[in-house]
């Protein structure tokens, strides 16, 4: 096994013995769940009252009704939840010293970086994977278009894989969770909130950095069925970056 | 096998360590002296590549520590002051996870992990839960973790801290039987512990080091005087005087016993036929004379004596402040 498999292997060990991971795991499944059924009882009763008031059997589109805005409440759920999820990450081996145990063992910081966050991504996007229960139900009942479906999830893999950067760069940045947590929880709903102070500049170049800059047009256009490889360049460089930028921190600690 | 050549570490205006220049022979057994804060853990942290030096050479089993770090952290075992452990893994999964860390193979790994587990003692809990383990368990782990790709440096940061007695002596007699096959370096603050174990001490004070030794020749070295204690049955009110101008007597002062008092002899007398045989003669009683040893912890007091001074005067004037308040008996 190379450092990299091992370090990746005991961080999904470490995951499945720690309550954090089901608790995070449970509320996650339990409120997508939640919302989906919410989402779809509404799309019931709209059709209902369309019916009373139209008197016409109408084909409600389930991809607007039920899909997008499932989507757009996950993006929301993911916001807070991963940060619970990344914050261990590098605090507790702060926290625990062993820290120290890995930097002096011969493995580099890039192995360290990438396996860890390897570990944290397959653990989200099984979880993710799991909320595939509600479109495999519905289209035993009803029908809609895959494609934005698939988007959608593409969406939110990419932008959880983004979160989790943020979560991991956080993390690195101090020993303790709870900060940790509050910090990457804080980053992300600044990114977000960048798109709001894009549309406060305008049609302006500031606007149109500010607005590419925030997650929130991509992820919308990615939701409604529109895959641009700049959405997805945009979530890749940013994770990227954000990784980078926690390969520094990381190494820093030894300056410090 | 080890060569520490002017190196310095300063933390912005804060200097941790100062020109520092050592080097251990293989197979030699180095002891790490000083008081908290002394520099100890900084110089560990340099040699096991955790932090760079600002200044200087480090070197570690023929390769630079900011040069080839890898090669290096092959080389060597460190245990931090504090053990790294993971408290939801199992010692077995753990040993296991430090081996790969190390790139042991597969084999090498379970026999190694069986020898070493062996070697500390773990043997009764290798399958536990680290978390579940006492304070001198953890510390065995950590020092399995050290020892577990057979490393010819080892780098210990205060081995026996928090162990019971039993276990010290058995932590003591392991790092001793890995002298002469590795290369060790042991911080402490203890100062037995030094003498137990190591071939040489450097003690450290300030960031700078301050004496480079053997043991014994360290405690020769700094010796000024012989010293004895006396005891006697009955003593008259002037026999302290009295012994004061007995020739090569250069000193006497009573302690805190009772009819006890110690005698600074000048070097190389043995005065202690001259003091029974003038204690017999008076009519003291001569209950007990015997030779002090100068010990290493003299030596270090000696060595470090600035901050032992800004200490007590920091305590002299805690005392006055707490006596003002309310009058206690002094310590006897």
């Amino acid at each position: 096994m190379t450092p990299f498999q091992t370090i990746l292997a005991k961080e999904l060990r470490c995951f499945f013995v720690s309550p954090i991971f089901y608790i995070v795991g449970a509320v996650f499944l339990f409120i997508s769940g939640l919302i989906a059924h919410l989402m779809t009882a509404n799309a019931g009763q709209q059709t209902i009252r369309f019916l009373q008031i139209q008197n016409t059997y109408a084909q409600l589109n389930l991809n607007e009704l039920v899909f997008r805005s499932l989507f757009y409440s996950l993006d929301f759920v993911l916001m807070f939840l991963l940060p619970i999820l990344t914050m261990r990450l590098f605090a507790e081996e702060r926290k625990l010293q062993t820290f120290e145990l890995l930097l002096t063992s011969p493995v580099g910081i890039n192995e360290l970086i990438s396996a860890k966050y390897i570990s944290v991504l397959l653990i989200y996007l099984g979880l993710l994977s799991l909320t595939s229960l509600t479109p495999i139900l519905l289209s035993l009942y009803s029908s809609f278009h895959w494609n934005p479906i698939l988007t959608g999830y593409a969406a939110l893999a990419l932008q959880g894989g983004f979160f989790l950067a943020c979560g991991l760069l956080a993390s690195a940045t101090t020993e303790n969770q709870v900060v940790a947590a509050f910090l990457s929880f804080g980053m992300i709903l600044l990114i977000w909130l960048l798109g709001g102070l894009g549309s406060l500049f305008g049609d302006t170049t500031i606007g149109y950095v500010l607005s590419y800059l925030s997650f929130s047009e991509h992820y919308d256009r990615l939701v409604r069925g529109l895959l641009e490889a700049k959405d997805v360049v945009y979530y890749l460089s940013g994770t990227v970056l954000t990784l980078f930028i926690a390969h520094r921190v990381v190494d820093s600690h030894r300056w410090s | 096998m080890i060569t520490v050549q002017h190196v310095s570490k300063h933390y912005g205006r804060h200097t941790a360590l100062d020109d520092v220049t050592f080097h251990v022979k293989k197979g030699e057994i180095l002891a790490f002296l000083g008081p908290n804060g002394a520099g100890k853990t900084t110089t560990m942290r340099i040699l096991t590549c955790f932090m760079p030096q600002s200044e200087g050479t480090a070197q570690v089993a023929g390769f630079d520590c900011l040069d080839q770090p890898m090669e290096v952290k092959r080389h060597l075992g460190y245990l931090p002051e504090t053990p790294p452990l993971y408290p939801e893994l199992t010692v077995d999964e753990y040993l296991t996870f430090v081996g790969r860390l190390k790139r042991l193979t597969p084999r090498t790994l379970a026999l190694r992990k069986s020898h070493v587990i062996d070697q500390v003692g773990l043997g009764s809990v290798h399958h536990r839960v680290i978390g579940h383990l006492s304070r001198g368990y953890r510390q065995r782990v950590g020092l399995a973790q050290a020892l577990i790709h057979d490393p010819p440096v080892l780098i210990l940061d205060e081995p026996t801290v928090g162990l019971d007695p039993k276990q010290i002596i058995e932590i003591r007699g392991l790092i001793q039987s890995l002298a002469g096959s590795h290369t060790i370096i042991l911080s402490t603050h203890i100062l037995p512990e030094a003498m137990a174990t190591c071939d040489r001490v450097v003690i450290i004070h300030q960031g700078r080091i301050v004496a480079e030794d053997s043991p014994d020749r360290l405690s020769s070295r700094l010796r000024q005087s012989e010293k004895m204690s006396l005891t006697v049955k009955q003593p008259r009110p002037d026999w302290l005087e009295r012994l004061r101008t007995l020739p090569g007597v250069l000193n006497v002062l009573p302690t805190a016993e009772p009819n006890t008092c110690t005698i600074d002899c000048q070097l190389e007398q043995d005065l202690r036929e001259t003091l029974s045989q003038f204690v017999v003669s008076q009519g003291y009683g001569l209950l007990e004379l015997k030779p002090l040893s100068f010990s290493l912890e003299e030596v270090f007091l000696q060595l470090t004596r600035q901050e032992g001074e800004t200490e007590t005067g920091e305590h002299d004037h805690r005392d006055s402040i707490g006596q003002s308040g309310q009058s206690e008996p002094p310590p006897a």
